[in-house]
């Protein structure tokens, strides 16, 4: 299967913006499924609102653009009454941790065999540039003219305490490990949770003196490091990549077949 | 049941005669829990809910029983979660149900219009209590019916279906599956907290007894275009499940017939108007109704829900003394059957609109017959199920007879 049969290429150009980090993870995500070999019929996408959630629409998969924060919920239904789809959830981080906050942590918490991808650009690009709980404090934002003054969330943190069993990080400079994590969290069994430093130029950079595209993805490959690093030793204060945790621990719908089983006793 | 005529009612067998030798197959059961019957009858697989008075015991009894058969049952984080769950299980296949009472069907507003913009088929029991707010959580009230209505943003159609015995609620309860299998829609069962929790003989129908409506798959070979959104000549839509060969988007924007967001004001046009026009045409088709001693009746009460019980009560006492009071009850709120109401209330004098709530029903009926200064509101909103003589009193003051 070549790689292009798995976009639906009646449908480009795409709306992102030039220097938007989420083509790149549209296509290591393709790259991922197509070496992978995985069967057409049982892929699915299912997204919420934002620029992010507009991957759903490229992807030749059953797909399910739903409603803002919403994705986790509609995924665990779908993936729940047909366990055998394999069910990809692209989110941004005002999608999966402000408004789908509680479907996040409850999905973690269920361990549902699905792939949860969290594009963090760390603002509302869709709506025109305001801050997410992924901005951070001293950001600028149009809804923070005289800077935010929220602390972030660490969707790393946030998912191996709500009990995700595979929890990983990487950047849109880092083609090929995204590529290479995204395999791993296919393969997993359980929710897998990967999130992935997205640039946004038009908005967060140009609002924050970042610059564009370009600089924006200098500073992922200078301000991150692999877990267990000489890098990361000799900078603790630098945002670490790689896989936090994978575990196995009990897969939601393998359990509730055994409910099934118990009640037919 | 002496004078009852019965609108477009399911087949089934209220009053619960023997079937072809065999004992029928009764139950002394809540409101609540004939509807999980009528629910498991038409073909449930997949519920998604969370608990609140008083539609609890709709869950409680999913919980064992679709297990048992083979089906899902989930209690998700919240109301907003259980909504969506269903929408994502309903495209890949399933039957599915949510159920809720108060501030949980608030919060399942969004992903019902999510629902009917994407055309997905599913029921979502409301098991009315007093409101708003947290209100009355255990008491009686009929204060959702324009919410089932206009509860989603944006124009929109739906079908609302209600009950006022525990029969009834199971034999709507099919009805409901049947007509969102139909028309590709959210149906909302609208009960309420007497009828929910009430306990009466019920007599499940025998297997077959009801038509059951599956859902329309397209008949698209794999391979071969298949357009997710392109209507039948008779407002239809054949699907495709989420898994099978077809691969198309689904989306809550206005979207083309491959399921494709657009902006086309042409499409977009023509998308609203199949949303609406696919349930608004079918009015006359879509109403449930039981009529009692219409024909002559010069003063006529409409109710429906717990409210009709108590109507129809004193619609039979009065009739019993000689009075010519005629009696009907609403099983369709939405679409609003108009014409029927219309046609049904021609030669009454009057008619008296017995509901909990502030004239909800009222307003539309006023709306719906030629004289709507002759209809009046008799209504009770201080938790309690308004009464014959609630009605009675109303009635007698409008005749000028006292009370």
């Amino acid at each position: 299967m070549a790689f292009r049969d798995y976009i639906r290429e009646r449908f480009f150009p795409h709306i992102w913006c030039p220097g938007c980090g989420h083509g790149i993870v549209l296509n290591a995500l393709l790259h991922t499924v197509e070496g992978l070999g995985l069967d057409r019929t049982s892929l699915c996408m299912v997204s919420g609102i934002g620029c992010s959630s507009r991957i759903a629409g490229y992807v030749d998969f059953h797909t399910m653009h739903t409603m803002h924060g919403r994705a986790l919920a509609c995924a665990t239904g779908l993936k729940l009454a047909r366990p055998s789809l394999n069910v990809f959830v692209p989110m941004g981080d005002g999608d999966a941790t402000a408004i789908g906050g509680n479907h996040f942590i409850h999905a973690c918490r269920r361990n549902i065999d699905l792939t949860a991808i969290v594009l963090n650009n760390r603002i509302y690009g869709m709506t025109g540039g305001q801050f997410s709980p992924l901005s951070g404090r001293d950001v600028l934002a149009t809804t923070a003219p005289y800077r935010s003054i929220d602390e972030p969330f660490d969707i790393v943190k946030l998912a191996l305490g709500a009990g995700a069993t595979f929890v990983a990080r990487t950047t849109a400079f880092h083609v090929r490990e995204i590529g290479n994590l995204l395999k791993k969290a296919v393969l997993h069994k359980g929710i897998s949770v990967l999130e992935v430093l997205v640039q946004c130029p038009t908005y967060f950079g140009r609002k924050n003196n970042q610059g564009g595209a370009v600089e924006m993805m200098e500073l992922y490959r200078d301000n991150t490091a692999p877990l267990g690093s000489k890098k990361l030793e000799d900078n603790p204060s630098l945002i670490p990549r790689g896989v936090f945790r994978e575990d196995t621990r009990p897969e939601y719908c393998e359990e509730y077949a055994k409910v099934v089983a118990r009640a037919k006793e | 049941m002496s004078g009852v005529v019965t609108g477009k009612s399911p087949a089934g067998n209220p009053d619960g005669a023997k079937r072809g030798g065999t004992a029928p197959d009764m139950h002394f059961v809540q409101g609540n829990e004939a509807c999980v019957r009528g629910a498991m009858y038409a073909g449930l697989n997949f519920f998604a809910g969370y608990p609140i008075t008083p539609s609890t015991e709709i869950a409680e009894h999913l919980s064992d029983i679709l297990p048992r058969n083979g089906g899902v049952f989930i209690q998700m984080e919240d109301e907003i979660a259980s909504m969506c769950a269903v929408c994502g299980a309903a495209l890949a296949g399933a039957k599915a149900m949510t159920a809720t009472s108060g501030p949980g069907f608030s919060l399942k507003q969004e992903a019902i219009g999510y629902a009917c913009m994407t055309e997905i088929p599913c029921v979502i029991v409301n098991v009315q209590r007093g409101g708003p707010s947290t209100g009355l959580p255990t008491k009686v009230a009929q204060g959702d019916v324009m919410q089932t209505r206009w509860g989603t943003h944006g124009d929109h159609s739906i079908v609302v279906l209600t009950a006022s015995s525990v029969q009834d609620i199971f034999e709507i309860t099919v009805e409901g599956f049947n007509i969102s299998e139909t028309y590709r829609t959210p149906v909302i069962l609208l009960f309420d907290e007497v009828v929910g929790h009430m306990r009466e003989k019920l007599v499940v129908p025998a297997p077959g007894e009801i038509t059951l409506v599956d859902r329309l798959y397209t008949e698209v070979k794999a391979g071969v275009n298949y357009h997710p959104y392109l209507t039948r000549e008779d407002g239809r839509l054949p699907v495709s499940d989420f898994g099978g060969v077809h691969r198309y988007n689904v989306t809550g924007l206005f979207h083309d017939i491959f399921g494709f967001p657009t902006e086309n004001a042409d499409q977009v046009n023509r998308l609203i108007y199949h949303l609406v026009d696919k349930i608004e045409n079918r009015a006359h088709l879509l109403a449930r109704w039981k009529e009692y001693h219409l024909d002559d009746a010069e003063h006529i009460i409409l109710s429906y829900g717990a409210s009709a019980r108590s109507a129809r009560h004193l619609a039979e006492t009065r009739r019993g003394k000689g009075d010519r009071i005629g009696f009907l009850e609403l099983q369709t709120l939405w679409p609003f059957p108009a014409a029927l109401i219309r046609e049904k209330t021609a030669h009454a004098k009057s008619v008296f609109v017995a509901e909990m709530n502030m004239g909800q029903i009222a307003a539309q009926v006023k709306q719906a017959v030629s004289k709507p200064d002759r209809v009046f509101l008799v209504n009770r909103m201080d938790g309690m199920l308004v009464t014959p003589s609630d009605i009675g009193a109303v009635m007698r003051t409008v005749e000028g007879r006292g009370f």
